[in-house]
């Protein structure tokens, strides 16, 4: 029995459901960034193996898999340097800190 | 149960042990290596499903350049003690996850109630040359564009972290 495509969209749901978790759970606003990057990994899963699956005539899901790695580096690096701006102005990187647009 | 079905089912525990751990680690640092981990793991995946290349962009971009920006933004604003630096947010654990749990059995309901078409014969052709064709051809402006993206990101990244003029 090989592995379909069931199985690939199953790992995919699990990776996504612990970055899930990890958004809403966690209090360093880093660690919030790191699941969002689990959840990205998970979407780029199903998008890999929807390429060999359901289409294989075209493998448009691995052009978009790369564009989804592109935006995700743009993300990170934008993200980080968001954070490192937050802490040189508040001290802190946790997230209940952060609520200057809060009023 | 095939050799592939035994490698699939290795490399989906590692994946997920490994992004569990970048959830529940306390110390920042250990989630960081988790998630390299993790994002090994998912590169794995890739080259069984005859990605090589988009693995190959995986171990690079996400292995190498996310995890060492990570990494140095852990050391950046890192100033108490390492071991409590990645704690629960007390109000919104348990919710978060019921949130998280009452998604993922709804996507694997949702994936075990379809009916997926079977795989047909494996791709013959050079994934390679067809993925090159593809984004220099039906997909060249997005290509362009993500270019420019990366490069306003780098250039935005920058000068945010570099702050202010006095």
């Amino acid at each position: 029995m090989m592995p379909g495509l069931s199985h690939y969209l199953l790992l995919a749901a699990g990776l996504f459901g612990i970055g899930v978790y990890g958004v809403l759970s966690r209090r360093n606003v880093i660690a919030v960034l790191m699941s969002v990057e689990l959840m990205l990994n998970a979407v780029n899963i199903n998008f890999i193996a929807a390429a060999k699956f359901v289409n294989h005539e075209q493998i448009v899901g691995q052009v978009f898999a790369l564009f989804v790695i592109v935006v995700a580096a743009a993300e990170v690096a934008v993200g980080l340097a968001l954070i490192i701006a937050m802490y040189r102005h508040k001290k802190s990187v946790n997230l209940n800190d952060f609520n200057l647009l809060k009023w | 149960m095939s050799l592939n079905l035994i490698v699939f089912l290795l490399i989906a525990a590692v994946i997920l042990v490994a992004a569990v751990g970048v959830v529940a680690f306390k110390n920042i640092v250990h989630s960081a290596l988790a998630l390299i981990l993790s994002f090994l793991g998912v590169a794995a995946v890739y080259f069984q499903l005859d990605a090589g290349f988009i693995g190959l962009v995986q171990i690079l971009v996400y292995a190498g350049a996310v995890s060492v920006l990570f990494v140095f933004a852990v050391m950046l604003v890192m100033d108490r003690d390492a071991g409590e630096t990645n704690l629960v947010n007390p109000r919104t654990r348990w919710i978060g996850a019921i949130i998280a749990l009452l998604l993922t059995s709804g996507l694997a309901a949702a994936v075990y109630l379809t009916k997926w078409p079977q795989m047909q014969e494996p791709f013959a052709g050079d994934a390679v040359r067809q993925l090159a064709g593809l984004l220099l051809g039906d997909y060249a402006v997005a290509f362009e564009t993500a270019a420019i993206l990366l490069l306003i990101a780098v250039v935005g990244a920058i000068i945010l972290a570099k702050g202010a003029e006095e």
